[in-house]
């Protein structure tokens, strides 16, 4: 059987700073389509840069990023704007337009779609209207369409941001700490969803996390990051709590 | 067991900063007032001037009203005219000028550069230039008062742009929106009630600004206020007073609501 090629690829992919912090260290590694990645490690050890790299959010310094099996360095303006299409993206701070409703904040997911002018006039289409009820149906918030998100509890507005993100139809969806400011409760109603879609819409998932304890319960495979460095790639299967631990550990 | 606190610097410990900043801004007061020769006692010695004056606005002559409500309905007409049209060109550049936004240095040091100097300009002078091309009237009032709304109202606005949250921007951006739809999504929605405000704001300014251009010929209940104050007869000087305040507390009493209804 012919190996499938991988969703995103990193091939010897560095960061330095400007300042000459080294944000990203020789990452060598492949993800298949359809895998529910979960990025541990301490803050500040580049797992924020690691998952804004693929979206290029984030520049880096030497190497090459492949999503799709297309290196996405050279991309610019529109093509740029079309990775960024198929790659949803969730904050830790949900990243919503407080003063905005739901509905438009769900949207605004959307524009990618439509040529400029008809974005700033608001012309969506009656099925994009539609698909933004069934987005916020998929995260059970349908009725607060209306409501204006700054209303909204922390893990209602993360759950809003992940409409927000299923409007884009991603292939990849990259959640960076999806819940570093929600409580145990909602942070698992956030944890199933993001689980759901992976399973239910074959779409690939990149998390940072801080617990290892979640991490362990949702991924299909863990890498470990320390200063930038891969120290730790492992399946589910083959993960155990000590080796996490050395993930953990002070440089 | 004794709990150990840090020692406290004596320079904190004795306030020296705030102290030495104190010291420092009254020595520079006395300096400059007697440099140029600010004579406080005459102020107290000649306040019964003041005083005699203020018996005289004290009597307001009601029937001068009627006169000046045509002119006062013309200087919120050119205020208004004058800050919309400021306001409307000055929000792209505001948008140019905002450090969070435009990350070329040298397109924003230009544009602020431009903005200072247009702010630089005393809407007097404006007034005497655009009065001398567009003649006496009207015309040249609005278009002083837009050019002084454009300067002021820019930099209130690029400041208050430079304070959003950046979260809903990247969020934007990550979805694939271009520039401008992520203004328009992300900008534009959290600094719009500052705007009003701040339009409000200039607007009320320019109420009062146009009393002060009605000098020049610009127009509007300027031209009464100059005629009253050259005749002395300063009971119909109280009535344009009081008519403008009147103005510009409907402008600030507007302006509350808004801001709360907005906000």
């Amino acid at each position: 059987m012919v190996q499938e090629t991988p969703i995103i690829s990193f091939k010897n992919v560095n960061k330095v700073y400007d300042n000459g912090t080294v944000g990203l260290k020789d990452i060598n590694f492949d993800i298949p389509r359809g895998q529910f990645l979960v990025v541990v490690g301490l803050s500040g050890a580049g797992k924020s840069t690691l998952l804004r790299t693929i979206n290029r959010m984030h520049e880096i310094t030497s190497g090459e990023i492949r999503v799709e099996d297309e290196a996405i360095d050279r991309y610019k303006g529109r093509s740029l704007r079309f990775l960024r299409r198929k790659i949803g993206m969730i904050f830790q701070n949900f990243n919503l337009v407080n003063r905005s409703s739901v509905e438009r904040n769900v949207l605004s997911g959307r524009v990618s779609y439509y040529p400029t002018w008809k974005s700033l006039l608001g012309l969506f289409s009656a099925t994009d209207k539609q698909n933004a009820v069934q987005a916020l149906q998929r995260v059970s918030l349908a009725e607060k369409l209306y409501t204006r998100a700054d209303e909204l509890s922390g893990g209602q507005q993360q759950r809003v941001a992940i409409a927000r993100t299923l409007m884009q139809n991603p292939k990849i969806i990259l959640a960076d700490e999806p819940i570093a400011s929600l409580d145990p409760l909602t942070t698992k109603t956030v944890m199933d969803i993001l689980k759901r879609l992976n399973q239910e819409d074959g779409i690939t998932v990149i998390v940072n996390l801080h617990s290892v304890a979640l991490a362990r319960e949702y991924a299909d495979r863990i890498v470990g990051l320390r200063a930038g460095e891969v120290v730790y790639d492992e399946p589910i299967a083959a993960v155990t709590a000590t080796d996490l631990n050395r993930v953990y550990q002070e440089v | 067991m004794t709990s150990q606190a840090p020692h406290q610097p004596w320079l904190q410990r004795w306030h020296v900063k705030p102290i030495g900043w104190t010291i420092l801004l009254v020595v520079l007061l006395v300096a400059s007032s007697r440099m140029t020769g600010v004579d406080v006692g005459m102020f107290l010695s000649n306040l019964d001037q003041f005083t005699a004056l203020l018996t005289r606005l004290s009597q307001p002559a009601w029937d001068y009203l009627p006169v000046i409500m045509r002119p006062l309905y013309e200087t919120i007409q050119m205020a208004i005219l004058g800050t919309t049209i400021g306001a409307a060109l000055a929000l792209p550049f505001a948008l140019l000028a905002a450090g969070n936004l435009v990350h070329n240095r040298w397109l924003r040091s230009g544009i602020r550069f431009w903005l200072d100097l247009v702010r630089t300009l005393p809407d007097l002078l404006l007034a005497a230039i655009f009065v001398a091309i567009f003649g006496i009237g009207s015309t040249a009032g609005v278009v002083t008062l837009a050019i002084f709304s454009f300067g002021m109202v820019s930099k209130l606005f690029y400041e208050v742009i430079e304070t959003i949250d950046m979260g809903p921007l990247e969020a934007l951006e990550s979805v694939g929106a271009g520039k401008l739809t992520v203004i328009w999504y992300a900008v534009l929605p959290q600094i719009l009630n500052q705007f009003v405000s701040y339009f409000l704001y200039t607007l009320e300014i320019n109420v009062r600004a146009s009393t002060v251009l009605g000098y020049l010929g610009a127009g509007g209940i300027g031209v009464f206020l100059q005629r009253s104050l050259n005749e002395f007869n300063y009971s119909q000087t109280a009535v344009i007073i009081l008519a403008t305040l009147v103005v510009v507390m409907v402008i600030d009493g507007i302006s509350n609501h808004l801001r709360r209804v907005l906000l």
